[in-house]
């Protein structure tokens, strides 16, 4: 009798369509919409950045904006010329990724290849834990210490500039790099460094043979996304680069990066106005490049995950 | 000396080499915390996190911007939690292999590169302007919501996927339908993970300063933010005031030193705790 019974009931339980009736429903359809919010969210900020950005575009050209070096946003009329600031972004992201690309990769391989097991571990954590330390903490010790210091040595005429940011920015960006490359370096297969230990190469051999090709897609995701972090940050150029909207150089040039524009002018701008565009505009020049590096790393992180 | 020689001399050269240059960087970081605690110490008492800034900032402690970060926390988690969650959530147990999942993870993962000065222009136009929430406690901290969702969608995924599947069977078998075992089963087992991401995610959002610059941090504020649409002092946007426009820059250095480090102590704090327990969590799943 209860047999029977089960078999009754077993296959309208398993019709997955069924199952668990209504509560079931309303419970994977709210997930769904909540979800949704990921992308209702991106599209916003696309969106409210566009439609407070673009029309600056009544006001300046478009080849006035990104080839004009005039950037006098408060003068009648206002010169919105952000060559100056995209020269400084990508100044300082270039001279920061010179010089933590290859130290973070170093301290990767240590990490994953070098380093005994409890140092390994405590590495990781420490690679973790830097990445948490906040930007203004690096941009007060470039300001307060830093700055003065190269003043003094150097006789600079001042030591908030591109030097500065960069090397901060480089050790900001440090902790992402060596996380990510660290990953990809431990994902590469046991057997390969065992075939390359059994075939008598030395460790050196190994990792530069075999394992650091076979990990390069991801470190170059990892790289990307370090790349991406420096040229978005905002804190530490607004406190140490400068502030000067020229084209710079020299490293020891003050620049004003784009980031940096917006945080030092947005309080300030009365809202509608053309700099208050000028200043969206900014951001969503900066959006537009992230999410090209965002998308560029995705596709080196899929091909890395493939190999 | 022969060609074996050779790559031996080097293979023990670079391995010196390596250690060096981790050595230079444990030895880099220790200087600096040094530098720093010698500042800092000497100010970092129960008055200093008690006492609200006096005299334009050139004395007193720090307890309002402390307050007001842990405010801008609790605001930004109480919107993130549910949404990042549920999302995860989505991921690890509902999502098909079809165009919206791939949607939906390419926008999360964009969200995660977005420049946090970025958020600070979103947070700006749609949370103070549109809405008409004004520059305030609430603005700010759905802005730092905004910030800080990736970070938990990627690891509430992370603990839903490292339920074992025995556990669902095991509850479907008992006739549980799917929204029962994700609230008897998968969420308990996954509970605690969550919390490590959490507490990961509140490291993260107490040490920004970007975002909450033009949506509700206050250059100077008497009291402590008592209703949401009050504006707050924050701990990192204090330190940013008090270097960058003190009025008495040798009165004010002790109480920057202090403030970063107990904003440094707090922020490493979280983390280090989010990291641990998560190591730890980890291991335990794998026996």
């Amino acid at each position: 009798m209860k047999v029977t019974n089960m078999l009754k009931i077993a296959p309208r339980r398993t019709d997955s369509k069924n199952f668990g009736g209504t509560k079931d429903k309303i419970m994977s359809l709210s997930v769904f919409s909540v979800s949704m919010a990921g992308i209702i969210l991106m599209v916003f900020i696309l969106g409210f950045l566009m439609t407070n950005g673009l029309p600056v575009l009544g006001e300046s050209s478009l080849s006035e904006i990104f080839f004009s070096s005039d950037w006098y946003p408060t003068e009648e009329p206002p010169a919105l010329g952000m060559l100056p600031l995209i020269a400084g972004t990508l100044a300082a992201t270039l001279f920061s990724s010179v010089l933590a690309l290859p130290v973070s990769v170093a301290l990767a391989v240590f990490t994953a290849e070098v380093a005994p097991k409890g140092l390994r571990s405590f590495m990781k954590v420490l690679m973790e834990l830097l990445g948490f330390v906040p930007s203004i903490v690096l941009g007060f010790l470039g300001m307060m210490v830093l700055a003065p210091w190269m003043q003094d040595k150097f006789e600079m005429a001042s030591g908030l500039n591109l030097l500065n940011a960069s090397l901060l920015l480089g050790f900001l960006i440090i902790p992402v790099v060596a996380s990510l490359a660290e990953e990809a370096l431990s994902s590469v297969p046991r057997d390969l460094r065992d075939a390359s230990y059994a075939l008598g190469a030395t460790r050196w051999e190994t990792i530069r043979k075999v394992v650091i090709p076979y990990a390069r897609p991801g470190i170059t995701a990892g790289a990307l996304l370090g790349v991406m972090r420096a040229l978005g940050e905002t804190m530490v150029v607004l406190m140490v680069a400068g502030g000067a909207a020229i084209i710079p150089l020299a490293l020891t040039d003050p620049v004003r990066p784009l980031t940096s524009t917006i945080a030092a002018e947005m309080g300030e701008t009365p809202v509608g106005s053309a700099h208050y565009h000028a200043l969206f505009f900014a951001g969503l020049i900066l959006l537009v490049i992230t999410l090209g590096i965002n998308i560029l790393s995705l596709y080196f992180e899929k091909r890395g995950g493939r190999a | 000396m022969n060609r074996t020689q050779v790559r031996k001399v080097s293979d023990k050269a670079m391995t010196v080499l390596f250690y060096l240059s981790a050595l230079s960087l444990l030895l880099f970081i220790c200087g600096v915390a040094a530098f720093l605690i010698r500042r800092g110490w000497n100010i970092l008492s129960f008055d200093f996190i008690t006492e609200p800034p006096k005299d334009g900032m050139t004395s007193g402690g720090i307890s309002t911007p402390l307050i007001g970060t842990l405010e801008l926390i609790a605001v930004s988690m109480a919107a993130a939690i549910p949404i990042g969650v549920a999302t995860g959530l989505y991921f690890a147990e509902y999502a098909g292999d079809n165009g919206m999942t791939k949607v939906l993870r390419l926008s999360i993962r964009s969200l995660a590169g977005v420049p946090s000065v970025i958020f600070g222009l979103f947070g700006l136009s749609m949370f103070v302007i549109f809405m008409k929430f004004g520059s305030c406690l609430l603005s700010a901290g759905l802005t730092l919501a905004c910030l800080s969702l990736p970070l938990i969608v990627t690891v509430s995924e992370q603990a839903f996927l490292a339920v074992p599947k025995d556990y669902r069977e095991a509850s479907y078998a008992l006739g549980a339908t799917k929204a029962q075992t994700i609230f008897k089963v998968v969420f308990p087992s996954a509970a605690s993970t969550i919390i490590t991401g959490v507490i990961l995610a509140i490291g993260r959002v107490a040490g920004e300063t970007a975002p909450i610059m033009f949506t509700g941090a206050a250059y100077f504020a008497p009291n402590v933010a008592k209703s949401v649409f009050d504006q707050v002092m924050a701990l990192p946007y204090h330190i940013y005031v008090l270097a960058t426009s003190s009025t008495d820059i040798e009165a004010a250095q002790p109480i920057q030193y202090g403030a970063i480090l107990v904003l440094i102590g707090f922020v490493l704090g979280t983390s280090a705790v989010g990291i641990v327990a998560r190591a730890k969590l980890s291991s335990v799943d794998r026996r």
